[in-house]
This record gives C-alpha cells, sequence and structure tokens, in this order.
C-alpha cells in the first residue's frame, strides 16, 4: 500500500514549547491544504514530566501515532527520546537535540546510553545541539524547538513548505518574540550536516 | 499573533482544540451563559469564555461567563439561568459530576424552560487526573440524561449545537462526553454561523408544579422522564449519529464503538486493509436498542470498542440477551491487563488505560485467529532502560510551595507526622525528593480525613488544602473540625491561583480566607508569606503543632508561575 499519510512524534519535557510547535505545524498544514491531527498532553505533566504530543498529516483516523508507526521523532531532549521508541521502526528517523534535563532523584542516562539503546530501532538518528546554539545566538534556549523545526524543514525530513510553516509562526508566536523565533527558524534550515 | 480565529466567520476552516470547538459550538446554537470549574481535560472550554467574554458580548450583549466555585455551583447557578430562559453551557471534568452530582440527578425530573448543556470530560488512562480512572457515563445513564458522544473536532462541534436541539425540544439537560484523545485533539474544522440570539428579557416565572421536587409530584415527574426519554430513544434510533460504516450484509463480523474509539477502529481497519461493518455510537444515551439489535442480526462476532470502563459492552450484551442473539460479543470485560501501555496483550482489549489504534488491530487479529506484529517491537521497547520523568514543583523560577517544603523538614521529623495531601500543584508533594504525603484522595477530603485520624490516633497531622481546593470543597470540613473539636494543623497555601488546571481566578482575591477561617471560630490562626518570612513559618509551625484543636496557617504568596505570565503580559502591553 501506497503511504498516505506522515506521522510524528515530538517529545521533551514539560515547558520546552511542544504545545507551540503542534499549533505551528496544524496552521502550516491547514495553509497547505493537508487534513491533519493532533494530540497534546495538558495537565500535571507540564511541571517538567515527560511531554509527549502526536502530529498527523494526510490520510488519518487515530489522533494518536500507532506504534511502530513514526516517519519522525522529534526530540527536545536525549533521555525522552527513549520513551518514543514505541513508536519507532527501522526507517523512522529520529532527531535530536543535543540536551539533558536531569531527572531530579535518578541516576540519569549519558548520551552514549542513550544512543546505543536507539540504535537497536533505527540507525537514522541526527543530533543537533540546538539548545547550545539558540542559548548562545539569542539567549533563548526555548527557541530550540523552532530551530530544529526549521532544519527539519530545510534537510526534507518534515513534507511542510517552507513559507507556510514561516506564516504559521507568524500565526502562533507573540509579535514580542517573532522575529527570534524566525531567525531561530532560518538559522536551524541553513545548519549544515556535518 | 493572529486575532481569535475561534470567532471567525461562517465558512472558514481553521484549526482548534476539541474544547475550543465545544465552546464555538455553543457560540453557533446562539448560548447566552456558560459556567465552568476548571479541571484537565476540560478547562478549555471555560478559559475560552472567560478570555473572549468581551468580544462576545459585542455579539451578544447579555451573554454571560463565569468561573463558579465548585462544579456544583457551576450546575445550579447554570440551571437557574435556565430557568429564566437561558440557554446555557456548564463544563467540568469527570470528579466535577461527583461533586455536582446531588443536583445532576433531580435536574432531569423537571422540564426545563431554557435549554441546557453540560460537557463532562474523562481522562482514560489518568493524564492529568489523580484519585481514580473514572467513567462518567455510569452517572450520566442513572441520572437519565440524554449523551452524546463526539469522536473528533468538527463533531464536538456540530454534536453542541444538536444537543442544545434535543435539549429544547425535550426540556432536558443533555451530557456531552469528551475523553482526553477528544478534548485535547486539535485539527481542521468548518465553522458554521454564530448565532445571535434576539434580544429577549429572560424571567423566572413561578411554577411550583415544575420546579418544585417534592413528593409525591417527583413520582409523577419521573414518569414523566421515563416516557421523555422513550421519546428521545425514537430520535436516537433515527439519528444519523448512530451510523454505520463499511455496511456489507454478509459479514459476520462486527464493530460497535463510539468516541474516540471509533478514531481508533477506522486506523486500524485501514492498516489491515479490512472491510468489516461498524456501528459508530454518537448519540449513547438512550441507546438506540433497535438499531443494535439490527446490526446484530446476521452476524456471529460482535467487537466493542470504548474508552473506559465495558459500559456499552455490557449494555449492548443485555440487548443482545433480549433478542436471544446467538453470538459472541467480545470487549474488556473479562480482562484485568493494562495501564498506560498495555504490556501484556493476552486478552482481547485491555479494562484499564485507554485504548489505541494498535490494540484495537490485535483485537481483531485475535478474534480471526491471526498472529500480531507488534510482539517482537514491544518486548525490546519494554526492554529500554531508562529513568522515570515525574513532575515536580516548579524550580524556575522556584515555587513558592518550596519554601513550606523546607520549613517542615527543618521543625518536624516528617517519621512521626502523618502528611495528608490534596489535588492541586501541591500533590507533587509526593515526589521522592519531598516525601510530605501520606495519603491523597479528592478535593476537600483532606481536613476530613484529618478530624478521623486525629479523633482515634494521637499521632501530630498536617493536612496541605490549596486555596481554590478551600472555596470548592474544604470549609465544611474545616467547620467540622471546629465544631467537634479535632486536632489537624491545617496549612492552606493560598497562591492565589488554580495554578495545576492552568491559573483560573479563584474566589481569595476577593474573599480573605482568613476571614473565613476566624468566622469558623477556629483559635489559632496565623497568615505568613512563607517566601519573605521562612523563620517565622518554622516557629509557627513549632508552636501549632503542638496545641490541642484545629490550627490553620495561611501561606501566603504568589504561584511564581503565574507572577512570571502577568509580568511577560504586562510587558506585552
Ligand atoms: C472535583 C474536581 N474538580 C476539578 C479537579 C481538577 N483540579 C485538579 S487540581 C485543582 C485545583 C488546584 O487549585 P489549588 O487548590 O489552588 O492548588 P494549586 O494547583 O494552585 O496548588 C483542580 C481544580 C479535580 N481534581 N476534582
Ligand atoms: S505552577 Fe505555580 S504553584 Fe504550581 S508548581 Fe509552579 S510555581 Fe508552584
Amino acid at each position: 500500500m501506497k503511504k498516505d499519510n506522515f506521522n510524528l512524534i515530538i517529545c521533551g519535557v514539560g515547558g520546552q514549547g511542544q504545545i507551540t510547535l503542534l499549533r505551528i505545524l496544524s496552521e502550516a498544514s491547514l495553509m497547505e491544504g493537508k487534513n491533519f491531527v493532533g494530540a497534546e498532553t495538558h495537565g500535571l505533566s507540564q511541571r517538567g514530566g515527560s511531554v509527549e504530543v502526536h502530529f498527523r498529516m494526510g490520510k488519518v483516523f487515530s489522533p494518536l501515532v500507532p506504534q511502530l508507526c513514526a516517519d519522525l521523532i522529534f526530540s527536545l531532549e536525549m533521555q525522552e527520546t527513549l520513551r518514543a521508541m514505541y513508536y519507532c521502526n527501522k526507517n523512522t528517523v529520529v532527531l535530536i537535540n543535543k540536551k539533558i534535563i536531569p531527572i531530579v532523584g535518578e541516576e540519569n542516562l549519558k548520551q552514549e546510553e542513550v544512543l546505543s539503546q536507539i540504535k537497536k530501532f533505527t540507525k537514522n538518528i541526527k543530533i543537533v545541539e540546538a539548545s547550545r546554539i539558540c542559548q548562545e545566538k539569542f539567549k533563548k534556549e526555548i527557541l530550540a524547538g523552532v530551530y530544529l523545526l526549521g532544519y527539519a524543514q530545510g534537510k526534507k525530513i518534515l513534507p511542510l513548505k517552507e513559507k507556510f510553516l514561516k506564516e504559521a509562526i507568524k500565526r502562533v508566536i507573540p509579535q514580542k518574540y517573532l522575529e527570534i523565533n524566525l531567525k531561530a527558524f532560518d538559522l536551524g534550515r541553513k545548519l549544515k550536516d556535518d | 499573533m493572529q486575532k481569535e480565529k475561534i470567532l471567525e466567520r461562517k465558512g472558514r476552516k481553521i484549526s482548534l482544540l476539541g474544547n475550543e470547538a465545544i465552546a464555538r459550538g455553543a457560540l453557533e446554537a446562539g448560548v447566552d451563559f456558560v459556567t465552568q470549574y476548571p479541571g484537565t481535560p476540560s478547562s478549555e472550554v471555560g478559559d475560552t469564555f472567560f478570555r473572549l467574554k468581551e468580544e462576545i458580548k459585542k455579539i451578544n450583549p447579555l451573554f454571560y461567563f463565569e468561573y463558579s466555585t465548585n462544579e456544583k455551583v457551576a450546575l445550579e447557578v447554570a440551571a437557574g439561568a435556565v430557568f429564566c430562559k437561558s440557554r446555557a453551557l456548564v463544563s467540568m471534568k469527570n470528579f466535577g459530576l461527583n461533586v455536582a452530582s446531588d443536583f445532576f440527578f433531580p435536574i432531569s425530573q423537571i422540564r426545563i424552560p431554557g435549554q441546557l448543556v453540560i460537557l463532562v470530560a474523562d481522562d482514560p488512562s489518568c493524564w492529568s487526573s489523580a484519585q481514580s480512572e473514572q467513567d462518567t457515563r455510569h452517572l450520566i445513564f442513572g441520572a437519565k440524561i440524554p449523551m452524546l458522544e463526539p469522536s473528533f473536532l468538527q463533531e464536538s462541534k456540530d454534536f453542541v449545537i444538536f444537543a442544545f436541539q434535543i435539549s429544547e425540544k425535550f426540556q432536558i439537560p443533555v451530557v456531552i462526553r469528551h475523553t482526553t484523545r477528544v478534548a485535547h485533539q486539535s485539527g481542521p474544522v468548518v465553522l458554521g454561523e454564530i448565532k445571535r440570539p434576539k434580544e429577549k428579557k429572560f424571567k423566572f416565572k413561578k411554577d411550583p408544579k415544575r420546579f418544585v421536587t417534592t413528593p409525591p409530584r417527583v413520582l409523577e415527574m419521573k414518569v414523566d422522564l421515563i416516557k421523555r426519554m422513550e421519546k428521545i430513544r425514537e430520535v436516537s434510533e433515527k439519528s444519523s449519529l448512530n451510523k454505520i460504516f463499511n455496511q456489507s450484509p454478509k459479514s459476520k463480523f462486527g464493530i460497535i464503538t463510539s468516541g474516540v474509539g471509533f478514531c481508533y477502529t477506522m486506523e486500524a481497519l485501514k492498516n489491515l486493509n479490512l472491510k468489516i461493518p461498524v456501528l459508530k455510537l454518537g448519540f449513547v444515551f438512550p441507546l438506540p436498542k433497535k438499531k443494535i439489535k439490527k446490526f446484530l442480526e446476521n452476524k456471529r462476532q460482535i467487537l466493542i470498542v470504548e474508552e473506559g470502563d465495558p459500559f456499552l459492552e455490557e449494555k449492548i450484551k443485555e440487548i443482545a440477551f433480549e433478542a436471544k442473539w446467538k453470538g459472541e460479543i467480545f470487549g474488556k470485560e473479562s480482562s484485568f491487563e493494562g495501564g498506560r501501555i498495555w504490556k501484556e496483550r493476552k486478552t482481547i482489549l485491555p479494562s484499564v488505560g485507554e485504548i489505541k489504534s494498535e490494540y484495537v488491530e490485535e483485537a481483531i487479529l485475535k478474534i480471526l485467529n491471526k498472529k500480531s506484529i507488534y510482539k517482537k517491537h514491544l518486548k525490546e521497547f519494554l526492554e529500554i532502560k531508562v529513568p522515570k520523568r515525574v513532575p515536580l514543583l516548579c524550580t524556575n523560577p522556584p515555587c513558592p510551595y518550596w519554601a513550606i517544603v523546607g520549613a517542615i523538614k527543618k521543625v518536624l521529623n516528617p517519621e512521626e507526622v502523618i502528611f495528608g495531601g490534596e489535588i492541586g500543584c501541591y500533590m507533587l508533594f509526593s515526589h521522592k525528593i519531598i516525601s510530605l504525603q501520606d495519603y491523597l484522595f479528592c478535593m476537600g477530603s483532606d481536613i476530613g480525613i484529618a478530624d478521623g485520624i486525629s479523633k482515634r490516633s494521637n499521632q501530630k497531622i498536617v493536612a496541605f488544602v490549596g486555596d481554590s481546593s478551600f472555596f470548592h470543597a474544604s470549609i465544611p470540613q474545616l467547620i467540622n473540625s471546629s465544631f467537634n473539636e479535632s486536632s489537624p494543623l491545617i496549612i492552606i497555601l493560598e497562591n492565589q491561583t488554580t495554578a495545576m488546571t492552568g491559573h483560573q481566578p479563584q474566589p481569595g482575591s476577593k474573599i480573605k480566607i482568613e476571614e473565613i477561617v476566624k468566622a469558623c471560630k477556629i483559635k489559632h490562626l496565623k497568615v505568613i508569606d512563607q517566601v519573605k518570612n521562612p523563620k517565622e513559618l518554622e516557629e509557627t509551625i513549632r508552636e501549632f503543632i503542638k496545641l490541642k484543636g484545629p490550627k490553620v496557617i495561611v501561606a501566603r504568596h504568589i504561584c511564581a508561575l503565574l507572577e512570571k505570565k502577568l509580568k511577560n503580559r504586562n510587558e506585552k502591553r
């Protein structure tokens, strides 16, 4: 059967802006005339718990990405990527922000310990230092998400057009932060793979 | 940022959240009165009206919105408006209906003059609910109130409009049941026209026969209700909300589903490339018995896909029994498995936790005696080692509750004191690095339990109560402590907001908690800003814990996240 949909998981820690990203993706798909559905997590987990957001485009019914069905796992925090392996198959692209937010009161994993486990599921792993770059360039780590969005768009692993994503950012982000968000998006788009 | 898209004009296709679609639907139905007590996953309904009420007043000057003190009050206030011929919407989470139930049951008995729609949101998998994975359908059926259940966004909006029509035609409240994955689903919605209600005078027309539910009149009302329900069942029988997909008369296998279960069913069938007939129930109560019987007729196997308890499953088994139907009904009733991820996958469907499309896929495969493709991957997934990340009080900016935790740890020996918890950000006192929580149940229960413990045991006990929780359901308990002279130390956490559910306002801005406490004749009372005066808090705890009788400390310091939000908002101006 020909693939007629696109499935994305955005994972990370509460407060990293997952819901804003989902809003941007929704508005962009709406402008492109694509069908879509998203699933958000609210409430308790937003106080620094694990947060997982689902976004699906094309011919879809379920608001949740089914097991094994992610095309892209978009991870804002290293360790959280592992929880999203539920959706990962051997062709899934895993895009990771190189950032570990320590889990308080637990023995945290190191980057290698995270990656070696992900590799059992897929070899398509891309690590980007989004948090570090956004902190350096804009003094705002929260832009990491939009930066990665730009990267994913630029590398064509996210099938949405640049102009619609930018227009969506304009619709979703408050005026005050709009300019740096667009800059972060562009910077991400232009990042060269080494 | 774009201006309020939710008020866009007819014909536009916009992206909304399930709960926002409810709000839009209500506007299209001409709603003029909305009440809410916050609770995830229902809050965005009220939050939308709260944010937009001035805009909406430009369309309908008589529009009214309030956050009520609790869900029972919210329902009563809305009913009062409905008695004056308002078109009202009330929104709450599942547990809210428990609180409101004392009024929810009698309100169905009478013929209401206006229209009333109640949105109730269940939370399978307890994504944002402590206390229990509760299915409100039991209460709704018990109260004999018609219920609709949307599956996706467009339905959330459109069903509200239909619900108001049913309410008007049959003079009865109507419930819309959301579950988390419908309430917090986002997607495109095509808008209809926002109704501009005709200028009308609201008035309560005296009619004791209608509004006074004393016996024996109330028994006549019950007869009238049962008759009305049978009339409504006829609507449900004919309604396009109860619809068959993938019609194929020869199929011996069929699926009956409702709510987001329908989305999972269709996804599963698409993945399996199967065309099995699906009866989708959108008008769930009263159930369209004839339609269900007809659907069962030439089938031999039925799978029931629903979120929550095996509720439809039981009802459909009854219907099948009545029809002397011979076949097998599969679902979750005989399962003892589940969780947020269903690990065992031995039964047909899990009885605990939310449903997912892959579970439905596997259920279908099991019934057809075929193998699942998920086992190997699931095993590998379950082998992953990664520490759990549980939520914690805000650290940046730091939550004012940290100062309370610090003071308690300094002056009390947690081994020797019992700590009662409740629902709110302070339920995070259970985090292992804080560990100040020995029990936790529902809103308002903390002081009551503490009273009982202090009557039976001489252990010291500290009961934490949030400010919104205090107004919601804790005042009768406080009066009880005073009246019956029990001995808890009650710490009211006045962070000046309902933080956990998204920072909705609460009555403390107008009504001083300490004045209520004083009026309850609590002798030992202190109001302390714990962040500014940590020493004072420590000394007070040390002193109060030794005293007999109830003691109250009001710890007053604004929620750090709210403070930050307010600052950002002011900067934007
Ligand atoms: C009956 C009921 N209604 C609503 C909720 C949802 N809810 C969870 S916590 C909370 C209130 C929290 O406010 P507050 O007591 O002020 O504590 P805070 O979160 O500010 O610490 C609410 C309304 C619930 N659990 N039960
Ligand atoms: S939201 Fe407010 S009350 Fe809740 S943990 Fe954060 S600072 Fe504390």
